[in-house]
Formats: C-alpha cells, sequence, structure tokens
C-alpha cells in the first residue's frame, strides 16, 4: 500500500498544477472580492469543452486553449453583470450562471463527452513537467503584477473596503465584474488543460470545482498563511498541489473508493471552515469568563475590605 | 467653489416613516471656506454631506462644483472633485492592504486606473514626505497593513488620504467623534493645519460646540432638513457655547438635542 501510495504522487503534482489555475481563479473571488461565486463548476466545463471542440476541429491547441481562457472571462463577466446591474444575490447569480452554463456547454460540445485521443495538445512536443511548471509560474508572477498595478489595487479594495474605493473615485460594479471575469477566465483555463491532460472534456467535468477550488485555498492558507499578496497567490497553488496529494494517498487506502472523492472535499472544507471560527470562539469565552472572575474577586474584596 | 441651490430630499415617501431630511437647502462656499455644521439628531447633516459626496442625489434642486452641476453624477465620478473622511475610523482605508497601497488608491483619485504599478519608488518618496506631516511615524511603516493602526492612526491616515491629493472639496462627517479624546484633539489639530496649509475648501459636521465655533471663518445651524443660523467671520468671533445654545433654542423654539453633544 505504502508503495503505490508513494507511486501515486508525481501524478498528484501534476493534477495539482494544471488544477493549480482554477483554486487562483477562486481565490480571487471568494478572498480578493469576498464574492463566492458558484460560475465555476460551469466555466470549468467551459473551458473544456471549447478546448475540445476546438481542437478536434483543427484548431492549433493553443489558441484552443487561449479561447477557452475567454470563454470563461465572458462567463465571468456575466455573472458580474448579473450582480452588480441585475442586483442579484452573489450566490444566487454565481448559481444561475452555473445552471445555465451546463445547457450551453452540451450547445458547445454537441455531446456530452468529447475524446481527445489521438489529437494535438499543448504538451505535444514538451515535457509535462516543464509546461505545467512554467505555465504555473507565468500566471502567478502575471497575477501578482496585476494586483500591485492601479487596477489591481481597486479590485482588491473593493473586496476589503467598497465604501472606500467608491470615495476615492472608483466604480466598484466594473472592479467586481473585471474580478469576477479574469476568476472565470483562469478556471476556464484550467478545464482546456485538464481536457487535454486526460484525453477527452466531459459534460460533468466541473461537478464540485467550487468546493475543491476553496479547499485549495484554504488548505494553502493553512500551510504558509496569507501575510502579504504574493504569499496568499502561492498558497493557492500550494494549497490545490497538496489537496491533490493528500485525496490521492486517501485513494490507495483499501476502505475508500473514488466516489468518496467528493465527500472527503467537502468535510475538509467544512472542518477548515469551522475549527477556527470555533476555536476562536471559545479563546473569547473563557478570556472573558476569566476576566469578569477578577473583577468580580476584585470587588468583593474591596468591600470585604469596608466591612472590617 | 461649491452651491447648493433649494436641495431636498425625503426619505420613504408616502409611508407612515415618511421624514423631510433637507427642505431646500441653499448654501454656497467660496474658494478657502471652512464651514463647520452643528445641529441636532435628525437635522439633516449627513444627509447633507451624503448629497454633496453623491451617496444620495436630490429629490429637487441642484448641486455645483466649480460651476459644474454634479448632482445627478454617482459617488465614484464626484470624488474627482470631493476628499471625505467618514466618522467610523474603520470606513476610510482598506484594513488588509497596506498604508503604501491604501495611499496609492487615494493618489489615483481622479485618474483612470489602469496597468501601471500603483506604488513606484517615486511615488513611495512622495508618500513618505506626506506622512511625515502627521508625525506619527507611520512613514517608517508602509509596508504594514492599515488593520495593525490604531483607530486615531487609521484616521490621521484617512484624514491624508482624503486630502494630499488636493479635493475642490473636503467633507468631514464628524471625523473624530469615535475617537477618544486625545485621539480626537490630535486629529483635529492635523485638520486644522492641513487644511489651512492646502487652502482646502472645507465642510466640517461636529458634534463639539467648542470645536465648531474655533475653527473655520463660517458656522451654520440646522435644523428639521434647514439651515437656521448662519455665523459669518464676524458673528462667530463673538460667539460663546452658552450664546450658540441660547440662539438654538430661541429661533427653533426647542433645547439642542444631540445625545453626543460635547459642550468643549
Amino acid at each position: 500500500m505504502l508503495s503505490s501510495m508513494i507511486h501515486s504522487i508525481p501524478g498528484a503534482l501534476q493534477l495539482g498544477l494544471l488544477y493549480a489555475f482554477m483554486s487562483l481563479g477562486v481565490y480571487i473571488t471568494y478572498r480578493i472580492l469576498d464574492f463566492p461565486d458558484l460560475t465555476v463548476d460551469g466555466s470549468f466545463t467551459t473551458g473544456g469543452a471549447v478546448a475540445a471542440v476546438m481542437i478536434t476541429n483543427g484548431q492549433s491547441p493553443w489558441t484552443a486553449t487561449a479561447c477557452a481562457f475567454l470563454a470563461g472571462c465572458a462567463a465571468g463577466a456575466v455573472t458580474g453583470l448579473l450582480h452588480t446591474k441585475g442586483k442579484i444575490n452573489a450566490l444566487l447569480s454565481g448559481i444561475l450562471m452555473m445552471i445555465a452554463l451546463y445547457s450551453i456547454n452540451l450547445r458547445i460540445s454537441r455531446v456530452p463527452n468529447v475524446p481527445l485521443i489521438n489529437q494535438r495538445s499543448v504538451f505535444d512536443g514538451i515535457n509535462d513537467w516543464a509546461l505545467e511548471i512554467v505555465a504555473v509560474l507565468i500566471v502567478l508572477v502575471l497575477l501578482d503584477l496585476f494586483f500591485l498595478t492601479d487596477l489591481g489595487l481597486s479590485l482588491r479594495a473593493t473586496g476589503d473596503n467598497p465604501r472606500m474605493i467608491r470615495s476615492f473615485g472608483a466604480h466598484t460594479d466594473n472592479t467586481k465584474i473585471v474580478g469576477v471575469s479574469l476568476s472565470n477566465g483562469l478556471v476556464a483555463l484550467s478545464g482546456a488543460l485538464i481536457a487535454q491532460q486526460q484525453g477527452y472534456s466531459d459534460q460533468s467535468m466541473g461537478i464540485g470545482m467550487i468546493v475543491i477550488g476553496l479547499a485549495a485555498v484554504i488548505i494553502g492558507e493553512a500551510i504558509i498563511g496569507a501575510k502579504s499578496i504574493l504569499w496568499a497567490t502561492f498558497a493557492a497553488v500550494l494549497g490545490m498541489i497538496a489537496y491533490r496529494v493528500i485525496i490521492s494517498i486517501a485513494l490507495q487506502i483499501p476502505w475508500f473508493h473514488a466516489q468518496d472523492l467528493k465527500v472527503i472535499t467537502a468535510v475538509i472544507v467544512i472542518i477548515a471552515l469551522v475549527v477556527p471560527t470555533a476555536r476562536r470562539h471559545l479563546r473569547q469565552k473563557s478570556a472573558a469568563r476569566k476576566r469578569t472572575a477578577e473583577l468580580m474577586a476584585a470587588a468583593s474584596g474591596a468591600s470585604g475590605g469596608g466591612e472590617r | 467653489m461649491l452651491e447648493l441651490t433649494q436641495v431636498s430630499k425625503v426619505f420613504f415617501p408616502g409611508s407612515p416613516d415618511e421624514k423631510v431630511a433637507l427642505a431646500g437647502i441653499n448654501l454656497s462656499l467660496k474658494p478657502g471656506d471652512f464651514v463647520t455644521i452643528i445641529g441636532s439628531n435628525g437635522a439633516g447633516k449627513s444627509t447633507l454631506m451624503n448629497m454633496i459626496s453623491g451617496v444620495l442625489t436630490p429629490d429637487a434642486g441642484q448641486v455645483r462644483i466649480e460651476g459644474v452641476p454634479v448632482h445627478q453624477l454617482p459617488e465614484y465620478k464626484r470624488s474627482r472633485w470631493i476628499g471625505r473622511v467618514f466618522q467610523d475610523p474603520m470606513a476610510g482605508t482598506a484594513p488588509n492592504m497596506t498604508i503604501e497601497e491604501n495611499l496609492a488608491i487615494a493618489y489615483a483619485r481622479s485618474k483612470r486606473r489602469g496597468l501601471a504599478l500603483g506604488v513606484t519608488r517615486a511615488k513611495r518618496r512622495f508618500f513618505q514626505e506626506q506622512l511625515e506631516r502627521l508625525n506619527l511615524r507611520l512613514e517608517n511603516r508602509l509596508k504594514a497593513k492599515v488593520g495593525q493602526l490604531s483607530g486615531g492612526e487609521r484616521q490621521a491616515l484617512s484624514l491624508l488620504m482624503a486630502t494630499f491629493t488636493r479635493p475642490q472639496i473636503l467633507l468631514l462627517d464628524e471625523h473624530t467623534a469615535a475617537l477618544d479624546p486625545a485621539r480626537a484633539e490630535l486629529v483635529t489639530r492635523l485638520t486644522e493645519s492641513i487644511v489651512r496649509e492646502m487652502e482646502l475648501t472645507t465642510l466640517m459636521v461636529t458634534h463639539n460646540m467648542e470645536q465648531a465655533i474655533r475653527l473655520g471663518n463660517r458656522l451654520i445651524m440646522m435644523d428639521k432638513g434647514r439651515i437656521i443660523l448662519e455665523a459669518g467671520e464676524d458673528r462667530k468671533k463673538e460667539l460663546t457655547v452658552e450664546r450658540l445654545l441660547q440662539e438654538f433654542e430661541n429661533i427653533s423654539g426647542h433645547k439642542l438635542a444631540d445625545d453626543r453633544i460635547v459642550l468643549g
């Protein structure tokens, strides 16, 4: 069992790198914009479908991958518009777009499953590892630079203090749309790469992606923290890699089946969300109790002194 | 510089909670005017601020800045002309971003926000110079997150961010009310020196009577959505807190009721 666990790790690392674009996307909406965006489940598949259809129609895999990114941006922009201009609750706008994308994705790919066997892919003629590592590093650096530009700063401030950034002349509707759009572009990019790597795109490949993305962001923060924006984006990548490794090891345990994946993921996210809050609550309560006891003791000590 | 003509606002029109927040306000500020505003709870002071900054749009009347009618423009477009400090010390800064990033956001006011770096070496030097004016040694903590600063430090930073780009109009909405007396004193002193130095046209709402009299060259008193008293430079010099309260009672027919009022 141990050797099979170790053998599964390189594959998990590679998957982690490819899914890392998705966790970066989720990081943008969930952490920076404070916008829990469920579009992700749909736009991941959109990326896979667009890439698969273009490649099977003879387009260059690089063009196909770039178009997948743009398609994701478009899907995200619609979610952003629904939320800002349509004044629909953030969660609900994401859900609406996710549902709409199920149909749209089928329209794009026409069949639920597009095989990419014997088709060209971006991995042709390049070492998989080199491509994955370089691609992640390039996107990471570009994203970090973007967050240091005037536009990037106003996007971060939109999630941090919308009232403040409006008083300094940024239109928060626009910054939100840009952010959600960029986020879903990255998610779709991830979907396009995964489809090429696994050799097919599938109508259901995006299901549960948002939770996996959240798990990755949270695990990453737990490992290296989020002291600055550079650390935080790196944490999103590292978190995804760690997540894939954890899952691949868990699947080697005989008792677990592949279909348990989603429940394991959900449990990881639940633990990560509940534990810190509960711990803070308990700590505050015990501190308050202690302090009250101290104050009471001081008060009774003082009145006791008066009687004497 | 700033001109309000017959500005009116009704909240919840037609409902049992209907409230006339502003009833035909006329106000005109010349460049360099520093106007302090006092009034009881619900007099319409904050509504007036929101009307000028664009958080609210008037139901009737006009707001002009340098002759340009702005009352239909949203807040983010009016901020080209207007710097603002809120009452809540947390409201004017982004806590999870660094001091220099916050300053860069303020620096980009009225500019198009593109893909140029927010903090450059030249800007950083400028930010340091500006921070030195606060005397809080923040110039050595450019990379610290603003959330780590105290309420007083954050409000001082907010004041700097609202003013260092020399906005045409500065709005101060009880910006020292949430601070302890020592911090409030510090921020008031900074306000005085910055406004004087940069010759900013300023409107300041305050609940501190003594401050309202001491600061600025004009004082207005509001009640029930109207301006009921206006004191210009000369008259203001003769005012005392007692006289001001007496005047308020004489004109409005009731005592000045503000649960946070500070007599000075």
